[in-house]
C-alpha cells in the first residue's frame, strides 16, 4: 500500500478571506510578528498498490478531476 | 417549452423552482435525478440551489462529478439552455461549463436579503424581457458567491457581454470581483447566477421582478 498526502492551497492573488480572519485572529492574540496566512487543504490517500509511478500519476489525475479547482487553487503531491 | 429540473441529494429549492416553471410556463417541469445519464426533450433544463452533497470539498465539487453532469454537458453542447441557480451556479462553474469559481463570501457570513440587480445584458435568451441598464429586486441566499476569475478571463467575459447581471447600488453580498452576480457562457445558452428569481415571481413573493428571467427563457411574454 502506498501513502499519499495532497496539499490544496490558493493560488497566489486569489482573494483568501478565511485566512485573513485568521490572520487577524491570531493577530488580535498577541502574535504581533504574524505575517500573511493562507489557509488550505490537505488529504492523506492509500492507496492499494505497489506501484509508485502509477499511484503518482493516478493521484495527479485525482487533483486534476477532484481535489483541487485549478482555476483557484495548486496543488503539491508527497508520497511516503 | 418543457423544462427540466435536475435534483440531487443536499440541494433544497427544487421545489420553489418546480412551482415557478410550472406557474410561468404552464406544464409542470420534468425531474431528472442525479443518476440518469438521458435528460428528457426539453428547451431548459434548471439546476437548482441548496446544499448538493453538504458542500464538502468546494460547493458544487462532487455534483458536478455526478452523471447527471455528462448529460448536461452533451445537451448543452446542442444548445439547449442551462439555468444555474445559487448551487446550481456552482456546479456549473465546479463543471467547466462557466468560467471562473465561486469563493466563501467575503464577510465570511451567509448572506440572506434581497439585494439589487443591473441587467448588464439584455440580448440573451434569459434577459430579452428586460432592459438593458434596468435595475430588479432579487432576494439572495448563500454562503459562496464571491465570483472570481482570473485577470485574462475577466476581460474576456467582461468584454463578450458574458456579465448578465451585476449586484447594483451598492448591494454586492458577496466581494464578487466586478460586483458580478450573473455569468452566461460565450454561445449564450448556459447562464448561471447566484440571486434567486424563482422567488420573486407573483405578488405574493411582494413582486415579480425574477418572473421576466423565467418568460424569457421558456419563451413565455413577461406579464
Amino acid at each position: 500500500m502506498i501513502k499519499a498526502r495532497v496539499t490544496v492551497t490558493l493560488k497566489n492573488g486569489v482573494l483568501d478571506p478565511q485566512g485573513k480572519a485568521i490572520e487577524g485572529a491570531l493577530g488580535a492574540l498577541g502574535f504581533d510578528d504574524i505575517g500573511h496566512v493562507r489557509q488550505g487543504k490537505v488529504f492523506d490517500l492509500e492507496l492499494e498498490t505497489a506501484d509508485k509511478a502509477k499511484a503518482e500519476a493516478d493521484i495527479k489525475a485525482m487533483c486534476e478531476k477532484l481535489l483541487a479547482n485549478t482555476v483557484i487553487e495548486n496543488y503539491s503531491i508527497s508520497l511516503a | 417549452m418543457k423544462s427540466a429540473v435536475v435534483q440531487l441529494p443536499g440541494l433544497n429549492r427544487d421545489r420553489d423552482m418546480i412551482a415557478a416553471l410550472a406557474k410561468i410556463s404552464g406544464k409542470a417541469p420534468a425531474t431528472v435525478w442525479q443518476t440518469e445519464t438521458e435528460i428528457p426533450d426539453v428547451d431548459l433544463i434548471v439546476i437548482p440551489g441548496g446544499f448538493s452533497y453538504g458542500d464538502y470539498l468546494r460547493c458544487g465539487a462532487i455534483a458536478a462529478r455526478m452523471p447527471v453532469m455528462q448529460a448536461i454537458k452533451a445537451k448543452a453542447k446542442q444548445g439547449v439552455r442551462v439555468l444555474g441557480v445559487c448551487n446550481g451556479f456552482q456546479i456549473l462553474v465546479e463543471s467547466g461549463l462557466l468560467p471562473g469559481a465561486l469563493m466563501r463570501n467575503a464577510s465570511l457570513k451567509f448572506v440572506c436579503r434581497e439585494v439589487k440587480l443591473e441587467v448588464v445584458n439584455a440580448d440573451t435568451s434569459f434577459t430579452r424581457a428586460y432592459s438593458k441598464g434596468q435595475v430588479i429586486r432579487c432576494p439572495v441566499a448563500h454562503h459562496d458567491g464571491n465570483y472570481f476569475a482570473d485577470a485574462e478571463t475577466l476581460k474576456a467575459i467582461e468584454g463578450n457581454g458574458q456579465v448578465v447581471f451585476r449586484y447594483a447600488e451598492g448591494t454586492n453580498p458577496n466581494g464578487s470581483l466586478n460586483d458580478i452576480a450573473g455569468v452566461i457562457n460565450a454561445t449564450g445558452n448556459v447562464l448561471g447566477m447566484m440571486p434567486h428569481p424563482e422567488n420573486l415571481i407573483e405578488t405574493a413573493h411582494g413582486g415579480a421582478d425574477g418572473r421576466g428571467l423565467f418568460a424569457s427563457a421558456l419563451d413565455v411574454i413577461a406579464a
